[in-house]
């Protein structure tokens, strides 16, 4: 089948397998391999990127689907194509070292470029939970929240403090809540 | 937090200072190059190799049939092991003979995933589908899972090797008996399971293969350590290793699970050679999940005994040890568990045994610090139910027993050697951040309002060694003619920031700024010998072996400058700010830039660097939990860690891999575990059933770090990949088990998922009311 797809501003085509996932016609259709496949559930995230501005994993997504739609990688963003991370997000991971063997980035950054666009005003849960879908095996997620914040434009000290002492990590929605005899 | 440092690095020296990585700005734009994103020309036109792997976990085959795949749409050939000329292997040295692994299964498989025939096709999709039609029978044979059993021998895997024992130690001989605890007041023994978890690195298993016209065959593959791989893989093939050239691209994490090679990246080479063709695998992760070898998988027994004024007085701990199928470095985890079984102990008595046991399962091997979590758990636990039975409080016992820093060095019960370290003051500085006091009044608090979240306190004691087993380590400094310099490097960064770590070690002798300095791996050809990146060891083998080579290029430099400088050798020292050699004392002299001497001829030094023994990092966590008693559901509120491992090179990297390490051994504690069912049937082989957990499970951590050096070696470095994982996990699983303590549940085991927390409380309650 005959797709259309805008790939980082530039009009892509190709002729491909009904089945072929968005993930393997960014990777093998256009050749731009940034975007990661780290599972075969839809579980790890590493897949992210943006389809008309919103977050989807590319691995459950059919390249027919966003057929004459836009698609942002990675390589789309601010300073990329000259190698330097100068988006808010990208400079900010590399800041606060919220990457370490760089596989689950790309679509970290990309996962959290949508959460930022979606909440300006984040906290650390709002972030814990809003990536919830992005698994990284390096880093136990502290820099990566740091990083998010730092580019929402948060204090990221502040932020964790501030968790920490709220105790909003006790239960999730659901539990009870700690009062005596709950 | 503040952070806590023992140790201010001298003014000037970028050693000690937080330098943002020089990875990073390829990392996030074009994203990192791992070996299934290469376009390198020399695999154009690779085929793509999907193995068929086996349904069962224990069966006889009876027949393989591959000629509907062959017919498939873009397949190229269909192999089965009938095909390939590779003899089974023993894949570790020390395992029993007869338990040899053939690259693909001919007669019998042994665990759900075991390769048995291989497609390769034009396209990596058509070998998903042609991977379908091969068809194999099988006579289903009895599986072994249970430990316990398979000790048994009643059901053999390997029947040659007349028993599924791999191989044992210290077992029955001169075994002390009860007698050991007889001048015990208390004795405590129990059962506990160290589980089976996946390391789970995000890039899963990649290789790539191809033949060049002079004979020599180039594999691109994910490993941390290239050398030893190609040696590996030589052997495997029968080939000279000079004929084998492994080419290392990014690799996207390892945990232990990528050390060495893997018996299907000498599959990829075998077939590149029979197909005429380059070859490409990648696989997919459930395959990953049953492929990779998988970490810990220990049922240990332990046995403690001291006084009721604390002293712990002899301590024993028997091993058995889940090899899997085909022993590999799983083999190993038992001698590292009973050289560290006594922890940051000093227990005049102390017994251990181990017998390593083969089962129907997918293979184990190294985990994020392998072995040493694994006693580390054990001797915490034991120190937390002995502290339980006495009715003391588990921060003072451990205070009261550990090694104090006027013993060191200190030979242990299991002969190692303890460098350096400052046990109790680890403990102070963990308790003392946390406001352990206070913690405790609010458990009390809660404690007596019944409340239905109970919170939990949980302390570890940790020390782990850290360059175990491998202690040389080669490095290449050369500056050349334009300033720039290259730096050739054994480790095998999958993560740690070696390239931004070894330019600062060498910017600092030579003055160079990192930004013009280069860091090479992982290119067998480029780089000959090498240990790699495992045991957290990289930067007291591979550091320190950059650090003397640059300060070798320095002496050199001085030696060329000399004569053009007119000046003894003695007088001259480089100048930092202009990287040039000068006069000592003498601003404004006659100076000579390093590039000006490359340039006349080549400046570059290899120096091998042998430390001689590891070293042994230490520290003590405190974690907090809430536990849901009506629920069983633990959340880790926070964790302290104070984690020594001598001085910080880089505190951004540094501290990255202690949060990533303490995730780990929280996941461990509270979320992961592999699981067969009775017919060996993998129940979490894929990511949506695996508890990796995400960030909404965990919180931030909070460090508190130490700097104690240690003699080993002229830096005073230490490891600390694997410190953040030994240190959590106890530290957790005793938070959780203390939350319900009071409800008379003593020792629960990992992972501490709600049904396993609710259960345990649930059979102490129904104890309580008999």
């Amino acid at each position: 089948m005959k797709v259309e797809i805008t790939v980082n501003g530039e009009r892509t085509s190709a002729d491909v397998e009904p089945r072929t996932l968005l993930a393997h016609y960014l990777r093998d259709n256009v050749g731009l391999k940034a975007t990661n496949i780290g599972c075969d559930t839809t579980s790890c995230g590493a897949c992210t990127v943006l389809v008309d501005g919103e977050s989807v994993k590319s691995c459950t997504v059919l390249a027919v689907q966003t057929d004459q739609q836009a698609v942002t990688t990675m390589e789309g963003l601010e300073g990329a194509s000259e190698g330097n991370p100068a988006h808010a997000v990208t400079a900010a991971f590399r800041q606060e070292h919220g990457l370490q063997c760089g596989f689950c980035t790309p679509g970290m950054v990309m996962a959290a470029i949508s959460l930022i666009e979606e909440d300006p005003d984040l906290d650390e849960k709002a972030v814990r939970e809003g990536l919830e879908g992005n698994l990284c095996r390096c880093t136990g997620y502290h820099n990566i929240v740091r990083a998010v914040l730092v580019a929402a434009g948060k204090d990221p000290d502040a932020a964790q403090q501030a968790e920490a002492k709220s105790g909003s990590r006790s239960m999730a929605p659901g539990f009870s809540t700690g009062e005596a005899g709950a | 937090m503040p952070v806590i440092r023992g140790i201010v690095s001298p003014a000037m020296s970028i050693l000690g200072t937080r330098v943002v990585r020089t990875e990073d700005p390829v990392f996030l734009t074009r994203g990192a190059t791992y070996t299934d994103d290469l376009t390198d020309e020399r695999l154009t036109g690779a085929l793509h190799l999907t193995l068929v792997r086996s349904p069962l976990a224990h069966a006889k085959i009876t027949s393989i049939d591959t000629e509907a795949a062959k017919a498939a749409p873009g397949v190229v050939a269909v192999y089965t092991g009938a095909d390939l000329d590779l003899e089974p292997a023993l894949l570790f040295p020390a395992a029993n003979k007869a338990m040899l692994r053939p690259f693909l299964a001919t007669d019998t498989v042994r665990y759900v995933g075991e390769a048995v025939a291989a497609v390769l096709t034009e396209e990596h999709w058509q070998g998903e589908d042609a991977a379908d039609l091969v068809e194999i029978d099988y006579d289903p044979l009895e599986a072994v899972i249970d430990l316990k059993k398979a000790l048994s021998d009643e059901v053999l895997l390997f029947p040659e090797a007349g028993t599924n024992s791999v191989t044992s130690m210290h077992l029955g001989k001169d075994d002390p008996g009860d007698e050991f605890f007889a001048d015990c007041e208390v004795v405590i023994t129990r059962e506990i399971t160290n589980q089976r978890v996946a390391a789970a690195p995000l890039e899963s298993r990649a290789a790539s293969a191809y033949w060049g016209d002079d004979g020599r065959c180039t594999i691109f593959c994910s490993t941390q350590n290239a050398q030893s791989a190609r040696d590996e893989v030589a052997g495997w093939m029968g080939m000279d290793a000079k004929n084998l050239r492994l080419i290392l691209p990014d690799v996207g994490g390892g945990f232990g699970a990528k050390i060495g090679a893997d018996p299907e990246f000498a599959l990829v080479a075998a077939f590149s050679k029979m197909a005429g063709r380059p070859v490409r695998w990648n696989e997919s992760r459930s395959e990953n999940m049953t492929g990779m070898v998988q970490g810990r998988a220990q049922l240990q027994t332990i046995t403690i005994g001291g006084d009721r004024d604390g002293k712990v007085k002899a301590y024993r701990l028997d091993v058995i040890q889940d090899a899997g199928a085909y022993p590999r470095l799983g083999v190993v985890l038992p001698m590292f568990t009973r050289m560290m079984a006594s922890g940051t102990y000093d227990i005049p008595k102390v017994w251990s045994t181990a017998q390593v046991v083969a089962t129907t399962t997918t293979s184990t091997a190294a985990y994020r610090g392998a072995g040493r979590p694994e006693a580390t758990q054990a001797i915490e636990r034991a120190m937390d139910l002995f502290a339980d039975e006495i009715g003391m409080d588990p921060a003072e016992i451990r205070k009261i027993n550990v090694i104090k820093p006027e013993q060191f060095p200190f030979t242990t019960k299991g002969g190692a050697e303890y460098d350096s370290g400052e046990y109790a003051k680890a403990i102070d500085l963990a308790l003392e951040a946390s406001d352990y006091t206070g913690l405790r009044a609010e458990q009390e608090a809660r404690r007596k309002r019944g409340d239905a979240v109970q919170l939990g306190i949980g302390v570890s004691s940790y020390v782990e060694i850290t360059g175990g087993g491998a202690f040389v380590e080669n490095a290449t400094v050369e500056v050349h003619a334009d300033g720039t310099v290259t730096v050739l490097t054994g480790t095998s960064p999958h993560g740690q920031g070696h390239a931004t770590a070894w330019a600062m070690l060498a910017s600092d002798e030579l003055g160079i700024p990192i930004d013009k300095i280069t860091v090479i791996h992982g290119d067998t050809d480029l780089i000959p010998k090498g240990a790699g990146t495992m045991g957290s060891r990289s930067l007291q083998t591979g550091g320190v072996a950059v650090h003397n080579a640059a300060a070798e290029l320095v002496d050199l430099a001085k030696q060329r400058a000399a004569d053009l400088l007119e000046a003894n050798v003695d007088d001259l020292e480089i100048d930092k700010e202009t990287a040039s050699v000068v006069v000592k004392g003498v601003p404004g002299s006659k100076s000579v830039p390093l590039a000006e001497l490359a340039a006349a001829e080549e400046l570059k030094v290899f120096h091998e660097w042998d430390g001689k023994k590891p070293t042994f990092p230490f520290g003590a966590h405190v974690a907090v939990v809430e536990v849901d008693v009506e629920s069983g559901k633990a959340t880790v509120e926070r964790i302290w860690a104070v984690d020594d491992a001598g001085p910080i090179l880089n505190p951004l990297i540094f501290d990255g891999q202690r949060h990533g390490g303490i995730a780990q051994g929280i996941a461990q504690a509270l979320l992961e575990e592999v699981v067969f069912d009775p017919d060996g049937q993998p129940l979490t082989a894929t990511f949506a059933d695996y508890g990796i957990p995400s960030a909404a499970e965990l919180p931030s951590f909070d460090l508190v770090t130490m700097e104690t050096p240690t003699p080993v070696n002229p830096m005073g470095y230490k490891g600390i990949g694997e410190a953040g994982t030994i240190g959590s996990c106890p530290a957790v699983q005793n938070a959780v088990i203390d939350a319900v303590s009071h409800l008379g549940v003593s020792h629960i085991d990992m992972p501490l998922t709600p049904v396993r927390v609710w259960t345990a409380i649930d059979a102490a309650q129904k104890e309580a009311s008999k």
